[in-house]
């Protein structure tokens, strides 16, 4: 039977296991939508702007560790998801976006909505396709999704002519999919293996600085196998947060800019430095020069252009995450004379113990304004790690990261590589969806929230309970700290004068909404918002000019910390 | 540094602007870009010069192994290779210029491709070296036009130390 390119691209959909979409219609699509009621299993989700479809399918990729799928319309719905695949692909998270375009005989003819969302898109994809014709319809899509969850994830564009979706051919979704052009290195070279492994048994001072990539592999039991039975302490990035557990007397907290000060020291005086899915962000070296000065440097990584690209690397470890640590772990396991770990690190431990206790990252409790800090330590304590946690950006961000514990991985998500304003919201409504069942909470900021508030329609639409919780300062706090510190407190364009009603928005978009402006308030406020059975916004009224510590400003040595 | 890239790609729509938004992208130069089909069905071949330090061209290299339509890059600065490239020159060759004009080209074993009255028209193939010298000797006729095909290359099957 003859089927058409719409029917072609819902029935691979199904094939690929896809259950949730998130989508906005349009002429150059409206055949995929004509067909979608006979696909049942494919539920779609009518976002309120493009935006809100690429970050919550996003968010649903990072929450489940599959592939998220959004669909748009040409031109103008086309380009609105550019910001969400840059943040998808700066954070390396599996989406599959399928656009449509213009008809093959219009391209190029400056035809109505017609965008080259190819040439648009090019660098922040991991890879995309025009389709031309309907008979390469089936593989392009397969190749799709493989590409997207192997090797380096990453989003992968389809760019659909509305004729090619018209056009009508035999179906047969190939089995497997070879490309002689591409075949990640996931296996770990086992020279290099055992060259890292006699570093761990000779190092006094080993340091494990993990990130997303332990998250994307899945190696966050092995990751945590090695720490505990090795005593190694570990800190991670942003998007690292949640591989291990943050309630282990081995975890130092996150390092770079607002890292905690342990874990900035511990860089700078460790003598091996274990980096594992980490790609040596500059908000997290701080002065390239001055970072791990003393240390020599096991890379893993499964992108290769990962590996040297910032840092030298003594021992560089092309491969999958999980393969690596494991294949260190069976090196371990044959290896005849093994120190005892706990005699050789615990000078080390000691030392790192006295810096946690020292400097820990802290703030001055006041009822009123209520400190941002506090409202974070409110929401662990309420979900003790449970909640998906997803964030926008700025010091609501930062303040998640540094007073929330995350014990499992795909329980923090947040834009990490792109900081993007508006993600959170979005994300949260993805990993909703996939997790129905959970707590989702975004800690907003009263800025971003303001990117992607729309997307208040599309939640109370589905009942997608999500909380949305806003440390409302009145402030782009973030830039204004920036202002404050580095630009002789010029507050220009960062004061957000007429800010809505937060909670009156709410409402009327038929959420709940509350306000708290007393820190004694906060806890039964939280409880009662978590408890409404739809979404929800808690507006908190916080102290405006609070700032995140400790702080490295950009371009200074991750040593030079300013504190509290 | 000068080096001298050999990658071989899928031959699709839209691959060479892969190759070249991931330079310009990057911040990294190219010096001369060829591109054409080979033997193989489906398959091209680049050379690409370009410039920069190790660790400038070790990420060049990686990250242009990373594109999904690139099916093997070769370094070959640090092999033996043959490296040529074509030129056309358009030269000033009035009357009695003329015969030097055709001496020097004879030397540098070029052939002439085109003539008129005035001026005769050079084709030359070489390696950088041997370009730049017959375009210094050319200089001072006059060249009226210049066209080049950027260096193609190729490893050569003996590598002498
Ligand atoms: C789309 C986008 N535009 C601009 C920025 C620059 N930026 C980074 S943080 C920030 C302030 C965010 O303010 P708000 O959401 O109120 O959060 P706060 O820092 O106050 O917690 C801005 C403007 C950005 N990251 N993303």
């Amino acid at each position: 039977m003859e089927r058409t390119g719409a029917q072609i691209l819902l029935e691979c959909l199904r094939q690929e296991g896809v259950d949730s979409i998130f989508g906005f219609p349009g002429g150059a699509v409206i055949d995929i939508y004509h067909h979608l009621p006979d696909y049942p299993s494919l539920r779609h989700f009518l976002v309120r702007h493009e935006q809100g479809a690429i970050h919550a399918a996003d968010g649903y990729a990072r929450a489940t560790g599959q592939v998220g799928v959004c669909l748009v319309t040409s031109g103008p719905g086309a380009t609105n998801t550019v910001t969400g695949i840059a943040t998808a692909y700066m954070d390396s998270i599996p989406v599959v976006i399928i656009t449509g375009q213009v008809p093959t005989p219009l391209i190029g003819n400056d035809a109505f909505q017609e965008v080259d969302i190819v040439g648009i898109s090019r660098p922040c994809v991991k890879h995309n396709y025009l389709v031309k014709d309907v008979k390469d319809l089936a593989w392009i899509i397969k190749q799709a999704f493989y590409l997207a969850r192997t090797g380096r994830p990453g989003p992968v564009l389809v760019d659909l002519p509305k004729d090619v979706l018209q056009a009508k051919t035999l179906f047969e979704y190939p089995e497997s999919i070879s490309m002689r052009s591409y075949n990640p290195n996931l296996a770990p070279n086992r020279r290099q293996v055992r060259k890292a492994t006699e570093l761990l048994r000779r190092s006094q001072r080993p340091l494990v600085y993990s990130g997303g990539g332990v998250i994307s592999s899945d190696a966050a039991e092995e990751l945590t196998w090695l720490c505990r039975n090795l005593r190694i302490p570990v800190t991670s990035t942003l998007m690292g947060l949640g591989a291990f557990p943050g309630d282990d007397p081995l975890w130092l907290g996150m390092l770079g800019m607002h890292g905690t000060y342990a874990a900035n020291m511990a860089v700078g005086h460790t003598d091996l430095l274990l980096a594992v899915g980490a790609r040596f962000d500059d908000r997290v070296t701080g002065k390239i020069s001055s970072f791990a000065p003393a240390a020599q440097v096991v890379h893993i990584d499964v992108d290769p252009t990962s590996i040297r690209k910032n840092v030298n690397v003594d021992v560089p470890i092309v491969a999958d995450c999980r393969l690596a640590l494991r294949g260190i772990r069976e090196e371990l396991e044959i290896c005849p004379d093994l120190p005892d770990w706990n005699t050789v690190h615990q000078p080390w431990l000691d030392q790192l113990a006295e810096w946690q206790r020292n400097h820990p990252v802290r703030y001055t409790y006041a009822d009123e304004p209520i400190k941002p800090q506090f409202v974070v330590e409110k929401i662990y304590e309420l979900t003790k790690g449970e909640a998906i946690i997803t964030t926008e950006v700025g010091q609501n961000q930062m303040w998640a990261a540094q007073f929330s514990r995350f014990h499992r991985p795909r329980t923090f998500l947040t834009s990490g590589g792109l900081g993007t304003m508006g993600y959170g919201f979005p994300a949260a409504i993805g990993a909703q969806v996939a997790f129905p069942d959970r707590l989702v909470i975004d800690i907003a900021g009263d800025g971003s929230i303001q990117m992607n508030i729309q997307e208040m329609a599309t939640a109370v639409s589905y009942n997608i309970p999500v909380k949305i919780v806003i440390l409302n300062n009145g402030y782009l706090g973030m830039v204004r700290q920036w202002q404050e510190l580095f630009y002789a407190r010029n507050y220009c364009a960062t004061c957000m004068h007429l800010n809505p009603d937060f909670v009156k928005l709410a409402e009327a978009y038929g959420a709940a909404g509350f306000r708290v402006t007393k820190a004694a308030d906060v806890e039964r406020v939280l409880k009662e918002a978590f408890a409404v059975p739809g979404p929800a916004i808690v507006d908190v009224v916080v102290e405006p000019e609070e700032n995140v510590y400790p702080m490295v400003p950009a371009g200074a040595a991750l040593t030079d910390m300013l504190l509290v | 540094m000068r080096h001298v890239l050999s990658v071989l790609v899928e031959n699709e729509p839209g691959v060479l602007s892969r190759v070249v938004g991931l330079f310009s992208g990057r911040g990294f130069n190219i010096e001369t870009l060829n591109v054409g089909p080979t033997l193989e069905d489906g398959i091209s071949l680049m050379t690409i010069t370009t410039a920069g330090d190790e660790q400038i061209i070790e990420q060049i290299i990686k990250q242009l192994r990373k594109l999904v339509t690139v099916v093997k890059v070769v370094d070959l600065t640090h092999l033996q290779s043959v490296e040529r490239e074509m030129v056309l020159i358009k030269v000033n060759a009035e009357d009695e210029r003329r015969a030097e004009v055709l001496r020097i080209a004879d030397i540098f074993r070029c052939k002439v491709v085109d003539v008129s009255g005035n001026d005769l028209t050079l084709e030359i193939t070489g390696d950088q070296g041997k370009i730049r010298a017959i375009v210094n000797l050319l200089q001072r006729f006059g060249i009226k036009e210049f066209a080049r095909t950027g260096t193609v290359a190729m490893r050569r099957s003996m590598q002498m130390e």
